[in-house]
């Protein structure tokens, strides 16, 4: 009954406005209920006659901010409801229901909007919308594109609208635009330029058109082949990153000190908690500054691990010096015992540590090849703490004194080192960096309990690969392993590639036990 | 000699540690409580999702106490973790059954720790109720299986996939952890596509061990395949590699207009720790949502939140989420009461034999029956898209309640076997 009142309210409107070049109540509901594919027919109807108030409505549908008042479709603002058609308000009743979009609806609908948006007075807004437009425009938004084409100024989006024009011409009826169009295809370097190609070769049955798709769709395919390549080398590298700040810290308590530490996933693993609680600090007392909680969790993760270092050296290790096998079972009970530590504190779960914003999302490199923030910054992150900790070992006092310590511990002692306090600082930098990294490894992973359980093989098996002692040698293996890794696991799996890497540091410590880089002189026999 | 002093040393350290863990273990014993196992990891990769299952079964055990218990005996938890630990499941089944002479356990998420349980269940006669999805082909007459079976969750999941409204995928990205469940799921999954017309060559399956976190690759081939024709991921990923990979997703802009990603292992409260927003549309095929609205549901829900708050729960107290496990268990923990009811005793036996059409008012909003034969529970199917808060909307559902079919017909030679457990 109510239906049929709405339908000839419209009816009426519609008579009265005198005029079908709106919005119309019936429109909007037509868009908002019933199933897709008549909803998707609603939506192709309207655009025919979009105006303002049919943008403002699709964006609202997009935003999931449409409910359904009986069988009417409002748009919510706040609490109140907004008529689509007059833009009254008026209270939002309780019973209001809410309008699900799948997957398709919501396609269609962006790629509507992207549509209604090439008119945009901001070029950045036609921008985008263009780029949305690539890889889901159809004919049915072809008169919007030709008129957009027409009255584009900008060079750059007219280009990339005279590529939408002729994917979206790809499936025309006449022979020389299907030629033309695919003619202009075959500089995109967009995959979904390679989608549309293959679709249209299932169906072509012209044969000059045929060659010219099969031509175009090897220009495409080589032009996305590099984005490839480009990405497992970054993918690698990323890796390689990744290995290096876990290994870094490593490569001076092992390396250095001699000290097998199977503790120092556990000190990453406290990085990563004291991110989780600077995170958490920072959501109760300064959520307006939360995106750059991260900044202040880098110290704070780093004196975490390091303080732990400390306790661990004073107590336990600086009685083990020169009984590797000894520091061996100790540090690895020590790890047991701060992981049943963190578990009681924190519970066994993983912990949410999210992403600030900026290191969410990606830049756009080349039509396939999106570099992720949080990727590049540990990147970056990495090589600083890499230079930091070069410049410490080789540029100061204490760098000098460390070497002088591990090289000769009695001599260094004649000089007057103090060489039990050098020991602890050391140990101390060492596990303030596996902190570093465990803040690092909380924005890609998965922080709990057992995080650094599974990057221990990993930090041990660069610094052995790189040879003991080496810093050099540390940063050599971690990049090697890192891409060599991504490569294999492109070519035969994850799984595989996991077994593959180990068999061939195997075969390599078997051939080559002093790793990649050999000391040299006397501290060798040391 | 120091050497071997220390290495008597661990060895007393190790015996007293051993000593003293078997003391903790051991029941107090009470002849008038009904002992119930809880058999689920509570540390390690698979702690995401089974933690929050203990809890479950512990609010079903209160709410059950303070309604006078069973045949009126108070029941009693015992409560162990094997810490994702395949072998160590097969342990503490033995040691539920035989120190603490549980009753009842109820247990396990991946299916390597069930077949691990298994054995020790058939040989001592234990009761295993099983609530989360799995790859059928397994049929034991003391285990109930509350979860779905592949035709109750992985088949229609792809059928909507390939339907208009899910995208009409042509090309099909088989992802999994590596171990039994997802290869066999893809197996089923492979012959149906292949009945439905899809060419081997439009198939790719993948695989990552447990506990992987780095899915750079594995997203890039994705993104690289799916060039080739309209894709669709089917996801068996378990545990807290799930976090990593939509992390992953969302990073490299892989939208779910475009490369649909459906799992089958991810639920509210896996993608707690995820950034839902990047992720709006990818979908997960379940037999309940937190979502779904009926009084029942509103009811299980606001109990779990009080539970939750009053048990200090991390996480859920101020955050309650409920998945579908979550009700499995629920859904079992009650049944089994029903039964016990019926049978007025708690031996395994009477029990198993009460169990066949017990029926319970389920929180997804249908009546579940449990089969008179098959041990399995007749579950609605419903496909949900992820929202930007976590939450599914329920884009697809089965009129009504579908029977399992633990044994596949899509795997050869299972037609000629009987849809109960054979007796041995």
């Amino acid at each position: 009954m109510l239906s049929q009142w709405i339908r000839l309210t419209a009816f009426a409107l519609c008579l009265v406005s005198g005029s079908v070049q709106a919005l119309t109540t019936e429109d909007a509901n037509a868009m908002a209920i019933g199933d897709t594919d008549a909803r998707v027919e609603a939506l192709v109807k309207a655009m025919a006659t979009a105006d303002d108030k049919t943008a403002v409505f699709l964006q609202a549908l997009a935003d999931d901010a449409v409910k359904l008042v009986g069988t009417r479709a409002f748009m919510v603002k706040g609490d109140k409801g907004v008529d689509p058609v007059s833009g009254l308000e008026f209270a939002l009743p309780d019973e209001a229901e809410d309008i699900i979009n799948n997957n398709r609806m919501r396609g269609e609908l962006d790629s509507a909007l992207a549509a209604l948006k090439l008119f945009s007075k901001d070029a950045g807004i036609r921008l985008a919308a263009t780029r949305q437009l690539q890889s889901d425009a159809d004919e049915s938004k072809l008169p919007l594109i030709e008129k957009a084409l027409a009255t584009e100024q900008d060079a750059q989006i007219k280009d990339l609208l005279a590529m939408v024009r002729a994917s979206a011409l790809l499936n025309s009826t006449d022979i020389t635009q299907r030629l033309e169009a695919t003619r202009l295809l075959a500089t995109s370097t967009q995959a979904s330029t390679k989608t549309a190609l293959l679709a249209r070769l299932d169906q072509e049955t012209d044969p000059g058109v045929k060659l010219a798709l099969q031509k175009a769709l090897r220009e495409v395919e080589a032009a996305l082949a590099w984005g490839d390549r480009l990405g497992a080398m970054f993918s690698g590298i990323s890796l390689g990153s990744i290995l290096l700040l876990v290994a870094l810290g490593l490569a001076i308590t092992y390396g250095l000190m001699g000290v097998i530490n199977m503790a120092h996933g556990e000190l990453m693993m406290i990085g990563a908690y004291a991110t989780y609680v600077v995170q958490g600090l920072f959501q109760q007392y300064l959520p307006s500054a939360f995106d750059w909680y991260l900044l202040a969790a880098l110290p704070v993760a780093f004196m975490a691990s390091a303080l732990m270092g400390v306790v661990m050296e004073r107590t336990v290790i600086r009685f083990l010096y020169g009984r590797p096998l000894e520091t061996l079972l100790a540090t690895w009970g020590i790890s047991l015992m701060l992981m049943q530590g963190v578990r009681t504190l924190f519970g066994a779960q993983n912990v949410g540590v999210e992403n600030p914003s900026w290191m969410s999302g990606g830049v756009q490199v080349l039509g396939n090849l999106s570099l992720p923030y949080n990727r590049l910054v540990i990147i970056c992150f990495a090589l600083a703490v890499l230079g930091a900790v070069a410049f410490l070992i080789s540029k100061t006092r204490l760098g000098l004194f460390v070497r002088g310590v591990t090289q000769n511990r009695p001599i260094a002692a004649c000089m007057g080192v103090n060489t039990a306090r050098i020991d602890t600082y050391a140990f101390a930098l060492g596990s303030g960096i596996a902190g570093l990294a465990g803040c690092a490894l909380s924005q890609v992973g998965n922080v709990g309990p057992d995080l650094g359980q599974g990057y221990i093989v990993d930090s041990f098996m660069v610094v052995v690969l790189g040879g003991v002692g080496q810093l050099a040698g540390t940063v050599y293996a971690a990049l090697g392993l890192g891409i060599l890794n991504k490569f294999l696991e492109g070519w035969a799996g994850a799984v595989l590639a996991k077994i593959a890497v180990l068999v061939f540091i195997i075969i390599f410590i078997q051939k080559r036990p002093q790793g990649i880089f050999a000391m040299k002189g006397r501290s060798a026999e040391a | 000699m120091q050497g071997q002093n220390s290495r008597r040393f661990t060895l007393k350290a190790l015996t007293a540690a051993v000593a003293l863990s078997g003391l903790s273990a051991m029941p107090a014993f009470a002849a008038d409580t009904i002992k119930v196992g809880i058999l689920h990891s509570l540390s390690g990769t698979m702690a995401i999702s089974e933690t929050v299952l203990k809890d479950t079964v512990l609010m079903a055990i209160d709410e059950i106490n303070a309604k006078g218990g069973l045949l009126g005996k108070k029941l009693e938890p015992v409560v162990v973790d094997p810490a994702s630990n395949w072998p160590l499941f097969a342990e503490k089944t033995r040691q539920l059954l035989t120190q603490d002479k549980v009753d009842v356990i109820f247990g396990c998420w991946t299916s390597v720790s069930r077949k691990s349980a298994l054995p020790v269940l058939e040989e001592l006669n234990g009761l295993l109720f099983y609530p989360v999805q799995y790859e059928g082909e397994e049929l034991s007459k003391n285990v109930f299986y509350t979860g779905a079976a592949p035709n109750q969750q992985a088949i229609p999941a792809v059928d909507y996939l390939m339907s208009k409204d899910g995208g009409a995928a042509k090309r099909w990205v088989l992802l999994g952890t590596d171990y039994v469940y997802p290869r066999t799921t893809n197996k089923i999954l492979r012959a149906y596509l292949k009945s439905k017309g899809v060419k081997d060559t439009d198939i790719e399956e993948k695989y990552t061990p447990f506990g992987h976190s780095d899915y750079q690759t594995i997203v890039a081939d994705i993104k690289k395949f799916s060039a080739g024709g309209k894709t669709a991921v089917v996801s068996t990923i378990n545990g807290d590699s799930n976090v990593p990979f939509y992390k992953e997703l969302g990073n490299a802009g892989l939208k779910a207009k475009d490369v649909p990603v459906v799992a089958f292992s991810v639920g509210e409260e896996e993608l707690r720790g995820v950034d839902t927003k990047p992720l709006v549309g990818h979908l997960a095929a379940w037999n309940y949502f937190q979502s779904i609205k009926n009084p029942t549901n509103t009811e299980f829900i606001k109990k779990w939140s009080a539970y939750a708050k009053v048990k200090n729960i991390a996480g859920h107290k101020d955050k309650p989420l409920t998945n579908d496990p979550m009700e499995a268990t629920y859904i079992g923990i009650n049944m089994w009461k029903q039964a016990v009811e019926k049978a007025k005793s708690t031996d395994v036996d009477k029990v198993i034999a009460a169990m066949a059409g017990q029926t319970f008012k389920a929180p997804s909003g249908i009546v579940s029956k449990m089969d008179e034969k098959n041990h399995h529970l007749h579950k609605a199917v419903f496909i949900g898209e992820i929202k930007a808060d976590g939450q599914f909307n329920v884009v697809w559902k089965t009129p009504g309640p579908v029977k399992a079919k633990p044994w596949s017909p899509f795997i050869e030679g299972n037609a000629s076997k009987p849809d109960e457990p054979v007796k041995k």
